[in-house]
């Protein structure tokens, strides 16, 4: 096929693509704009029914808390996948050679300066409470246990960037991590069973839910979120940790 | 506001082209995180906080930080085998070559 005949073929296939393009752009609902029934009515009831000033939230972990279920234990199944998949295998080795090297050489790696100590620690901190904020005051703010996780799960890697991969397995032991992270996924499972044991379906809300703007407000949400947070935390440390060990802590398999 | 959703769009855009556009891994994972902050900026101004914050944690830090890693485990493999290939006998004197990253950049 010759260069002309590929791009004409290119002209008339890109013209096309264009002209639907604009077709099916032209006939969107205009921005902003939303009919569906559903968000409507919660925007307007899930505060007084469930004392919540974040309805995402309370969409989220009650109303279709069942999928949200699902959700969670996607990401916990994907943080399995991949801490299998990188797990330590036979015939891989610790990598001690390139530290023996670097300093038999005299040119080890610098320690981080002071600044990027202070910076860290400051981050560090800084991270940790806007991760906690986030968790528990998913009912009141945008935010919840998904992001907060994540949140606090970047703290671990501040310390990682500041320092090295030693550093970062002393900050988070696997093991630790590990159990937090099933902790979280059962608990999930728990709050789900509270509504079983009150005679009402499974993850009824049936916490008292206070009132609205509180911290204490919304009931299971809130517990909800906690232990959302907890899972996620640990499935993104998890998965960070193996990482980390198969990229910079073991020696290659590739002996071929 | 309508203009600033305007201009985000055009920006969340240019990043995309930019980021399929780069060909160096390296340079795109850097791109790719550039891209994952301005999606973070483009759902704030849309109006939906909790999707930007996760986008900003998971799109804009942990996975252009999941490629620098596989990036540089790449790389190491790659040494490892250059190192090999040329001198059978392997002594500590005579390793050469840059060192494996112990971090990313």
């Amino acid at each position: 096929m010759s260069a002309r005949l590929r791009l004409s073929l290119f002209a008339v296939g890109a013209a096309g693509l264009g002209a639907l393009l604009v077709w099916g752009l032209s006939c969107l609902p205009p921005a902003g704009s939303f009919s569906g029934a559903y968000g409507e009515l919660l925007a307007r009831s899930a505060q007084g029914e469930r004392r919540v000033t974040d309805v995402v939230a309370a969409i989220n972990f009650d109303y279709r808390g069942f999928d949200t279920l699902g959700e969670e234990f996607i990401l916990f199944t994907s943080v399995l996948g991949v801490v299998m998949l990188l797990r330590k295998q036979r015939g891989e080795a610790r990598d001690r050679r390139g530290a023996r090297d670097d300093r038999s050489r005299g040119r080890e790696r610098a320690p981080a300066s002071d600044a990027v100590w202070a910076l860290s620690l400051l981050l560090v901190g800084i991270t940790d409470c806007f991760g906690l904020y986030l968790i528990s005051h998913g009912q009141v703010s945008p935010g919840g246990g998904f992001q907060g996780g994540a949140v606090l799960a970047t703290a671990a890697l501040v310390v990682f960037l500041a320092s090295d991969a030693r550093t970062f397995r002393a900050v988070a032991p696997t093991r630790r991590v590990e159990q937090g992270e099933a902790v979280g996924a059962a608990g999930f499972l728990a709050v789900g069973f509270l509504g079983l044991f009150a005679g009402r379906p499974f993850l009824t809300n049936v916490l008292p839910l206070g009132s609205p703007g509180q911290i204490n407000s919304s009931g299971t949400i809130l517990a909800l979120n906690l232990t959302v947070g907890l899972e996620v935390a640990g499935g993104f440390v998890l998965v960070l940790t193996a990482f980390v060990s198969e990229t910079l802590l073991r020696r290659s398999r590739a002996r071929r | 506001m309508a203009l600033l959703q305007a201009f985000i769009l055009l920006f969340v855009a240019a990043a995309g082209a930019g980021v399929v556009l780069s060909r160096d891994p390296l340079a795109q994972a850097v791109a790719i995180s550039f891209y994952g902050l301005l999606l973070a900026l483009m759902f704030l101004l849309f109006q939906a906080p909790d999707v930007a914050l996760s986008q900003l944690v998971v799109g804009a830090v942990t996975l252009p930080l999941m490629i620098l890693l596989t990036l540089a485990r790449a790389r190491k493999d790659l040494e490892e085998r250059q190192r090999r290939r040329p001198r059978a006998p392997e002594s500590p004197e005579d390793r050469e070559g840059p060192q494996p990253a112990e971090e990313p950049p």
